[in-house]
């Protein structure tokens, strides 16, 4: 029989451009440490570990292995999950089946990135098929932009609707002492940033972070000895969609749209907008935040930019997306993902500070990557049924 | 005033070859490519999807593709960027060279979109839409580079019509 499960606590280090003061092991130990800390418990507590990043973005590989003694897993059961960009949604989702099994009680998952110590684009390059795809690919930038390039010519959306994406998670950044970029930005200086690739401006997509991520997951048989207000897991999803690029519906995420389906059928949810109480996209260039929400059904294919241009998604608005300011102003990218569910976390527990959502009962975390694929995590307040 | 230092290990011009297996369907296209300037496609005898690159497996119905099909070689363009950044090209080790355009073409024909360069000479006719034809290399050796790019040869404003099942989401049909 399956364990209901909850996180009981998170931790996350700070995150900037480059942290040479800190190797591998010892960022991760500084995630791990404050996680402990917050769920009240020791590692000696700890029954498993999952710990995940991008391969070959620090030159080094099995980050399973040679990070043990930062990531307190030295003889223990260790597992990593690397999946692109969705690598630290997905190491959450696999703490969650590690702890619903029933096999373990309590789980830390990890996710962590140096991305300073690469080559971001040249690594995400490697990642696509030699034959097909790299001559041309330049990065997640050049698919992203052929995304909203799509998008705009469906839908008659523009890059201004998009810069009021970017400016509010910009903003909302402010708030959250995490977040790598913490600076206000108008309309105006989104459009003027430099072109990156058409239609993308440089303050319409994500910084590259050094940084770390952990959670602790319990089952329903432990999970409020430490924490008195567990945030309960009450669903997942993941879907990928495609091998090849040139495959992808551009304009239109299928992996998104197919999985929150699933997540709304599983937890009985009929109307998103309005059951949802606040929402952490993975969210990495500013057209994401129009083009997905239409694929979760919060609103209608080409409703978004209304929608946000309305303020709906600010905070104190119908249903406030990224508190945290998202992945726009901190992407440290195998910790990405899970940052959006310690987030989302954080929100359901109450212990979200300047950047808590009030009487948040339920709340969306995602991650994205690769050829247009989606994993997701339903949070709520009550244990599940 | 303390005096800071790094001490950096940089991986220098180190090379890690690999060789890379194309497959039997992949080889028929560059070889098509090579000897007859063709692009060559594969049906889904379950879906009717035509796919390019053409591949053994149809990821949808999870059956086997043997049905060749001649698509393209003109097309139109189903999206579109033109890479403005500077970045490192993992094929050289060296700076790409910006800006250039780069597309997902429809082939005529084709239900899936091939992702090649797109002349940026006339940067104002890149639309979706526009039509567009293959400029293939005068000494062929069988790889992606034997397509130079395309061109753009008449800009329409006709967008491109996905003919594969299409599915029902929030009250329309995409
Ligand atoms: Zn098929």
């Amino acid at each position: 029989m399956a364990k209901r499960v909850a996180i009981v606590g998170t931790g996350q280090t700070f995150h900037t451009s480059h942290r040479p003061d800190v190797n591998g092991q010892e960022l991760i130990n500084e995630a791990v440490l404050r996680a402990l800390n917050d769920a009240d418990l020791q590692m000696k507590d700890i029954d498993a570990i999952v710990i995940g990043n991008m391969d070959h973005f620090e030159g080094i590989n099995y980050v399973d292995c040679w990070s043990v003694d930062g990531s307190g897993g030295t003889m223990k059961p260790i597992i990593k999950l690397t999946t692109g960009g969705t690598t630290g949604c997905t190491v959450a989702i696999g703490g969650f089946h590690l702890v619903g099994s029933g096999m373990f009680d309590r789980v830390l998952i990890i996710g962590w990135e140096k991305n300073s110590e690469s080559n971001t684009t040249g690594a995400i390059t490697t990642a696509f098929d030699p034959i097909w795809d790299r001559l041309v690919f330049a990065g997640a930038i050049s698919g992203l932009a052929a995304e909203a390039q799509a998008y705009m010519a469906r839908y008659g959306a523009t890059d201004r609707d998009a810069a009021r994406v970017s400016v509010r998670d910009r903003k909302h950044a402010l708030n959250n002492p995490h977040a790598h970029l913490r600076r206000e930005v108008t309309l105006e200086q989104v459009l003027a940033s430099p072109m990156l690739a058409d239609p993308i401006h440089l303050l319409d997509v994500c910084p590259r972070s050094d940084g770390a991520c952990a959670v602790i997951m319990a089952s329903e048989d432990v999970a409020e000895k430490s924490c008195p207000q567990p945030d309960w897991i009450l669903g997942t999803a993941a879907r990928h969609s495609y091998s090849y690029l040139g495959d992808a519906d551009y304009g239109r995420l299928t992996s998104m749209r197919e999985g929150s389906q699933e997540l709304w059928k599983k937890a009985g949810i009929k109307e998103p907008r309005k059951e949802l109480d606040v929402i952490e996209l993975y969210q990495p260039y500013s057209f994401g935040g129009l083009i997905w929400i239409e694929d979760m059904g919060l609103v209608g294919p080409g409703e978004a930019p209304r929608y946000i241009w309305d303020g709906n998604t600010d905070m104190g608005g119908e249903l406030p997306i990224n508190p945290s300011g998202g992945v726009i102003s901190c992407n440290p990218i195998g910790a990405t993902g899970l940052i959006r569910c310690a987030e989302a976390a954080l929100q359901v527990m109450g212990k979200a500070e300047d950047r808590q959502v009030p009487d948040v009962k339920l709340a969306f975390s995602s991650g994205f990557g690769g050829c247009w694929w989606t994993d997701m995590i339903l949070h709520g307040r009550k244990k599940p049924q | 005033m303390v005096r800071q230092e790094q001490l950096i290990i940089a991986s220098g011009d180190a090379v890690q070859p690999f060789a890379y297996s194309v497959g039997m369907h992949g080889s028929r296209f560059f070889t098509e490519i090579r000897d007859n300037c063709r692009f060559m496609a594969v049906r889904c005898p379950q879906c009717g999807k035509v796919y390019i690159p053409p591949r053994a497996v149809c990821g949808d119905c999870f059956v086997e593709m043997k049905e060749w099909v001649e698509v393209g070689p003109q097309g139109v363009i189903g999206t579109f960027t033109i890479i403005r950044f500077a970045f490192l090209d993992p094929e050289t080790g060296l700076q790409k060279p910006v800006p250039y355009g780069y597309g997902f073409i429809k082939l005529d024909g084709a239900d899936t979109l091939f992702q090649h360069y797109i002349s940026v000479e006339e940067e104002k006719r890149l639309r979706i839409g526009a039509r567009v034809e293959p400029v293939f290399s005068k000494e062929r050796k069988g790889s992606i580079r034997d397509i130079e790019y395309f061109k753009v040869i008449e800009p329409i404003a006709k967008l491109p019509t996905l003919s594969f099942p299409r599915r029902f989401w929030a009250g329309i049909w995409f």
